[in-house]
């Protein structure tokens, strides 16, 4: 049943040599040594403070959704420092490859990179960025914040939860793996058939890219699961669906993409995989194999994958609007059916990637047609959003700065989005870098958003503000990178320029390519303010205090509970009256949080057993693409037994004594007042030093 | 509005606590319930059933996908054996009937549960898991014949996908073979808590999904 393979295989260690670690690349070394010492450094920090058994107790075994939600974060942005370096190299690459007398170096022709090492760092940039960098992070904002907003103590299944987050982890770290160990794919982050094929294909780099992705989806449609049961199961009393936060409703909606449209994924990996281990034929060049197939049913995932993506960015954008604005968010019930319709629109436009691929003219009409009305939801959003902001009070802080830029970003990418969609255009610039543009502005609004979102909640989940000044100036250095690189991408698009060119022919283009390279410039100093920030806002937490409302003007549930959060979230769960609850006691001056009684809180255990299943995984995933089958097997029975055996585990939960519950909330807690901490100096003073005390009496 | 300003954790939580003046208190007091004080619990149960819903949908996805690509590549022999060659569906409907019964007798086990028979709902998963079992071994005996003549998924597109049709429904039975095998044990050591009761009731959605899958399968590739 086995395909025969090029090149040697063991039984011991499958297709692994010691000639596919790539240790004469000089690049990779360099990627290797920045990792390596990061991992010692880190490693290093942690046994220095001793905070090894911390880290397990508190982080790795933790059920808690706020921290797995903070972990998520973590492997995105980690990811998202990746997916940018691949960024730089093709942008260098392609700056140091133009015209027939430009220099090569390192074993390339021109530029430093030969064709099959470009074609991997596009590859693992494009699915990086979009599957291991935005969807973690998007996930993991929604594990914070959605729990929170609904009034809930947890997730719906705590320990599923902790399963996702490692599942993904493995994705991420077999990716970073194909890195020193192998190849990564060379075939696009999108894996066209019959390229991935083996006979195209015959190294392991799409069998990286295969179980990198397939991992990690497994993780993002439970995920999915948990947050549809949560936002289903666990609303407080009162909150009824027109009361939910336009933040949960998108989430709802982004979920049902995940749900819905992952498991295609699952599908079209398992079958490609068949036929790259087993021999079969679905998407080969011959034998009955059909690659449209292929090409139908990754994009039939691959669409709603993007608006995945862009919702919850929306609903982002709906929180951070209207507390800047100082209103309610405009149109309310438009926003929730936009949500609603763009998650189906979602599923009937995949055709429009591959408009030039002879389907004909009837269905390219019909494919447009529902492109197009794609557009109409989204502009309601627009406009919400735009007369949420009319005669508005309107405040600039860091993440309304963010949500603004966001909006420009939409419109841009939004009207290229609408040229695409008609066909004859998209004959035009098919394979351009103009789409190339189109999707970069989309994916950065997305990205603007998390930005702005990750200044916005950061108070309420660490108890302390980023700095102010230092996030405002990422934020124009971003603005201006996102400039400088893709306002020549769309003008370099209509010339012509295609997409993924390690050598650029035409002499012509240089100067745009240049401004490009100019731009990640910018990027690079607004990732060194962004560290800056992140670094001085860690070293004066105290001085950034804040209490429960940070922005004073907020108005969901999550800004109800204490900042930081409690890991019970609240005390004793909320009853809802409004559709903006908070806002809504804070005009009736009911900010109080102290409740008439307290009562016991019923809490999961923390349980190793997802960091093992996630460990086991990655086991599991290393020996499928070495085809080492002695490790996959045994990884695979050890997952099923430890399903098994954690499902006799009857101890799981606890329950915290009301006393207790109320000792905690006498002693960390901070009687709300909405109208401190912001944006007088003075306050952050004043909060710092009440923290202070309340601590020296925790002691 | 009342507060103006911060003050010290705990004094000022004490003044709301002991004097009542603050307007939060006269109105949570007297009107508007703003916190929910009444001792409930979630239902663990219709949570995790619902959970499991959600579960089959992610399923029912990945199985409309494998149709699809069933129906696309149904006609791709590449001069090979055609459908008519390999199916057989006299033996085939044989597996129905068994599939059915196996349902069935899982069925009977849940309305023993409902009175809370442990030899009945023992009883009726002994009797799927063997129905189920049996069903496996004839599945085995078809593509042993198949593959001993040469009839192996490298032949061509169409069976790749009729393979893989089949084998991913054989791949929910073992799945479910074993489930039932784990409450069986469970059901000994525990008897019906909540967790072995929303145990139960997911295992039921989950044989009957799979008979449905079969139905689909013997619908579209065996009839």
């Amino acid at each position: 049943m086995l395909v025969h393979l090029q090149g040697p295989w063991t039984p011991l260690i499958g297709r692994l040599t010691l000639n596919q670690v790539p240790y004469d690349n000089p690049v990779i070394v360099g990627a290797f040594l920045f990792a390596a010492l990061a991992a010692i450094a880190l490693a290093g920090g942690v046994t220095y403070t001793g905070k090894w058994g911390y880290l397990w107790r508190e982080w790795l075994t933790t059920v808690d959704h706020k921290k797995i939600g903070i972990m998520y974060i973590i492997v995105g942005l980690v990811m998202l420092f990746r997916g940018f370096i691949d960024a730089v190299l093709i942008r260098t690459q392609q700056v140091m490859a133009v015209g027939a007398h430009s220099a090569g170096h390192l074993g390339a022709l021109h530029g430093f990179m030969p064709p099959y090492h470009f074609d991997q760092v596009y590859s693992a940039h494009g699915a990086i960025m979009l599957l291991f960098a935005v969807t973690p992070i998007l996930v993991g904002m929604m594990n914070i914040i959605v729990p929170l907003q609904i009034g809930a103590r947890d997730m719906a299944y705590p320990y599923l939860n902790a399963v996702g987050l490692w599942l993904t982890t493995v994705g991420a770290g077999l990716i970073m793996l194909s890195l020193f160990v192998g190849d990564f794919s060379h075939a696009g982050w999108v894996g066209l058939t019959p390229l991935t094929e083996l006979p195209y294909s015959p190294g392991v780099g799409v069998d990286y890219w295969i179980w990198s992705i397939q991992i990690s989806s497994v993780g993002t449609t439970l995920g999915a699961i948990n947050l549809i049961a949560t936002i289903v199961k666990m609303r407080a009393p009162g909150m009824t669906w027109l009361r939910l936060p336009v933040f949960t409703w998108t989430s709802m909606a982004t979920n049902i993409i995940g749900l819905t449209a992952f498991p295609v994924l699952a599908a079209t990996l398992a079958l490609l995989t068949f036929d790259r281990y087993l021999g079969t034929h679905f998407f080969t060049a011959g034998m009955g194999g059909n690659l449209m197939l292929y090409t139908d049913l990754f994009w039939v995932w691959g669409h709603p994958e993007v608006y995945f993506l862009v919702l919850p960015a929306f609903g982002i954008l709906s929180e951070i609007i209207p507390t800047f604005s100082e209103k309610p968010l405009f149109g309310y019930t438009a926003m929730v059916l936009a949500s609603l319709a763009i998650a189906g629109v979602s599923w009937m436009v995949w055709l429009h990637h591959f408009f030039t691929m002879g389907a004909g003219p009837l269905v390219n009409a019909y494919f447009s047609i529902a492109t197009m009305l794609v557009g109409i939801p989204t502009g309601v959003k627009v406009f919400n959003w735009a007369f949420t902001m009319y005669r508005a009070r309107m405040r600039f802080d860091t993440p309304m700065l963010w949500a603004v830029g966001a909006l420009f970003l939409l419109l841009i990418g939004g009207l290229t989005g609408m040229m695409l969609a008609v066909p004859a255009i998209d004959f035009q610039v098919h394979n351009s870098v103009f789409v190339i543009a189109h999707f970069h502005s989309m994916v950065l609004l997305i990205a603007f958003a998390i930005m702005g979102a990750i200044s916005y909640w950061f108070p309420k989940v660490f108890g302390f503000r980023l700095d102010e000044r230092l996030g405002k100036r990422v934020f124009w250095y971003w603005v201006a990178a996102s400039i400088m690189v893709f306002v020549p991408m769309y003008i370099l698009g209509f010339m012509g320029m295609t997409r993924r060119l390690d050598y650029i022919s035409h002499p012509a283009w240089l100067p745009l390519i240049i401004a490009e390279e100019v731009g990640i410039g910018l990027y690079w100093i607004a990732l060194y303010y962004q560290a800056k920030q992140i670094y001085v806002s860690i070293r004066d937490r105290r001085k950034y205090r804040v209490s429960i409302d940070p922005w004073r003007t907020t108005r969901s549930l999550e800004w109800m509970t204490h900042s930081p959060v409690p890991f019970y979230n609240f005390a004793v769960t909320p009853v809802i009256h409004e559709r903006d609850e908070w806002a809504w006691r804070k005009e009736q001056g009911l900010t109080s949080l102290r409740p008439e009684r307290y009562q016991d809180i019923h809490m999961p255990k923390n349980t190793p057993v997802p960091f093992i299943l996630g460990a086991l995984s990655l086991a599991f995933g290393f020996g499928m693409v070495w085809r080492i089958w002695w490790l996959s097997a045994f990884s695979l029975a050890a997952i099923v037994s430890a399903l098994i055996l954690r499902s006799f585990d009857t101890d799981t939960d606890y329950v915290i004594p009301a006393a207790d519950v109320e000792r905690m909330e006498r002693r960390g807690s901070v009687v709300a007042v909405a109208q401190d901490a912001g944006r007088n100096s003075g306050s952050g003073h004043a909060s710092g030093s009440r923290f202070r005390a309340t601590e020296q009496e925790g002691q | 509005m009342g507060l103006a300003r911060t003050k010290t954790a705990d004094l000022a939580s004490e003044v709301l606590w002991d004097d009542g003046h603050h307007p939060s208190d006269a109105v949570s007091s007297g009107t508007t319930l703003l916190w929910d004080s009444a001792p409930h619990q979630h239902d663990a149960i219709s949570t995790r059933t619902f959970g499991f819903w959600l579960y089959m949908l992610s399923d029912a996805m990945i199985l409309a996908a494998l149709f699809t690509a069933y129906a696309v590549l149904s006609h791709s022999y590449a001069g090979g054996p055609t459908a008519a060659d390999i199916i057989h569906p006299r033996f085939a409907f044989r597996e129905t009937l068994l599939i059915f019964s196996s349902v069935l007798a899982l069925g009977l086990s849940m309305s023993a549960l409902k009175q809370g028979n442990r030899i009945g709902v023992v009883s009726g998963i002994v009797t799927a898991f063997v129905i189920g079992a049996v069903f496996l071994v004839m599945e085995f005996h078809e593509f042993a014949g198949l593959i001993s003549h040469g009839i192996t998924p490298e032949r061509s597109g169409f069976l790749s996908a009729y393979y893989a049709m089949v084998l991913v429904h054989s791949l929910h039975l073992v799945f479910g073979l074993l489930w039932m095998g784990v409450m069986l044990a469970q059901i000994m050591r525990e008897g019906f808590t909540d967790n072995v009761v929303y145990r139960l009731l997911n295992l039921k959605i989950f044989w009957q999904f799979q008979a449905v899958i079969w139905v689909c399968v013997f619908t579209f590739i065996y009839l």
